[in-house]
């Protein structure tokens, strides 16, 4: 189930690239922020406000990609492509992918 | 390739790319600073010196198309590369961020390898301009160095008045062999320096040096107000400094030098004038050939400076002015009045 969630390979490239401490320390600093990030996009959405939902979901985007967060990366593109007046956004689904994804970062981060 | 480091301003408004970019640039050997919005990174760019530019496209404040925009309408920074780093989505922004004058696009997550050649390559670039900009202004004000790079060497007179001042230094051969080739080398070496600072700190520029002798001109290629004073006082305090090198010499027993100026002011025909491989700014005319006689025309008269009526006429301060009439001098039908210091 993690392999879905999680590509590995990402993860195990961006510490032989950076170094295993400076990785750890940037998941961590992830795993931080991302709630940080989720709540800007709820706020977005509660305020309807277009340009923050897709400026948040592009953020998350971004940073799941650096962490190889597959999953995660792809349903906040798809939030990013989709303008918040064309569709519901999916926000619950968002909320449950973001909790697995912690889980299996955290679990790298023990590794 | 040149690889001494440089400072990289990385502007971001994401923590964790903040980070690993940061992380990425040092782990190049580059300086790193960095800005979470665009607003910042202006302010800082105004207020320290940077030679390449990680710009995020998607940034409060200011976001990046408008930073590189600001950054382009500005002379200082035009030539400050940037290199944009994102991962928005769609080829339109980044064709947007080039067509802006972006000098690279590099997309998120940054992979190392093309990161570290970008950086080199932008960096190599900027290291010569800056050397093309610093070999500019050692025969041209920061002006003209300015104009030069703006215009690329546009080749084109134009007929302005300015003020034409000629010096050389007296019986410099005769000087120049009773020393050794360093000392005479040395030597007119020293008396550049002090003429170059003269004529830069009146806002002239120096556009011709053979041997002992130099042409300097105030008013052109940029206009200045009152040129004619401008050049008086730069040979003022050329004669000024000169006494001053004088007493070193005279105390280790060498030959003190004479030097002797002549200005005009009056119309000129100026611009850049090239062959296939050298380019200078010059001015041609009657005025300039008549700066040039009253400059040898010191030698017969026994003063340091002669300024033709037109000079003269500008200056704040006449009181102590001389008038030599009826001067005749070579390629001049009729005799002109010169005048100098009492």
């Amino acid at each position: 189930m993690t392999e879905d969630i999680v590509d590995t390979e990402v993860f195990a490239e961006l510490c032989e690239a950076m170094g295993d401490d400076f990785a750890a320390e940037l998941l961590d600093t992830f795993l931080s922020e991302a709630p940080k990030m989720l709540a800007a996009l709820k706020t977005a959405v509660a305020e309807d406000d277009a340009d923050g939902y897709r400026r948040a979901a592009h953020s998350i985007k971004s940073n799941a990609e650096i962490f190889g967060a597959t999953a995660l990366a792809g349903l906040s593109r798809q939030m990013e492509l989709t303008s918040l007046a064309d569709a519901p956004p999916p926000v619950a689904d968002l909320d449950t992918m973001w909790s697995d994804t912690e889980t299996a970062l955290k679990a790298l981060c023990d590794e | 390739m040149n690889d001494a480091p440089g400072h990289v301003l990385i502007v971001d408004d994401n923590k964790v790319n903040r980070l690993l970019l940061t992380r990425n640039v040092e782990m190049l050997g580059h300086r790193v600073s960095v800005a979470e919005n665009g607003r910042i990174a202006m302010d800082m760019l105004a207020s320290d010196r940077f030679d390449i530019l990680l710009l995020d496209i998607e940034i409060p404040e200011m976001d990046g198309f408008e930073v590189l925009e600001a950054i382009k309408s500005m002379p200082t920074l035009r030539h400050l590369p940037v290199i944009v780093t994102s991962s928005v989505e769609g080829l339109d922004h980044i064709v947007r961020c080039i067509e802006l004058g972006a000098e690279d696009y590099i997309p998120k997550p940054v992979n190392k390898v093309l990161l570290k050649a970008r950086v080199s390559a932008s960096l190599e670039r900027k290291r010569l301009q800056d050397e093309q900009k610093e070999l500019l202004n050692r025969f041209a004000t920061q002006e003209v160095a300015d104009q030069l790079t703006e215009s690329g060497f546009a080749i084109g007179g134009e007929r302005l008045v300015a003020t034409v001042l000629f010096c050389d230094i007296r019986d410099f051969t005769a000087i120049s062999e009773t020393m050794t080739p360093e000392a005479t080398i040395d030597l007119i070496n020293t008396y550049y320096t002090l003429m170059f600072d003269a004529v830069s700190s009146q806002g002239g520029i120096v556009s011709l040096m053979v041997s002992d002798g130099l042409m300097a001109l105030f008013g052109a290629p940029n206009p200045l107000e009152n040129s004619a004073q401008r050049a008086v006082t730069a040979a003022q305090d050329m004669l000024a400094m000169t006494a001053a090198l004088n007493e070193e010499r005279t105390a280790v027993a060498e030959t003190p030098l004479r030097i002797g100026f002549g200005i005009a002011t009056g119309e000129v025909v100026a611009g850049y004038t090239c062959a296939q491989h050298r380019a200078t700014y010059t001015c041609i005319g009657k005025t300039v050939n008549l700066a040039a006689r009253l400059e040898a025309y010191t030698k017969v008269a026994g003063c340091e400076i002669l300024f033709d009526q037109t000079t003269c006429a500008s200056l704040l301060d006449t009181s102590s002015t001389r008038e030599i009439s009826d001067v005749r001098l070579k390629g001049f039908a009729e005799s002109v009045s010169a005048f100098t210091f009492a």
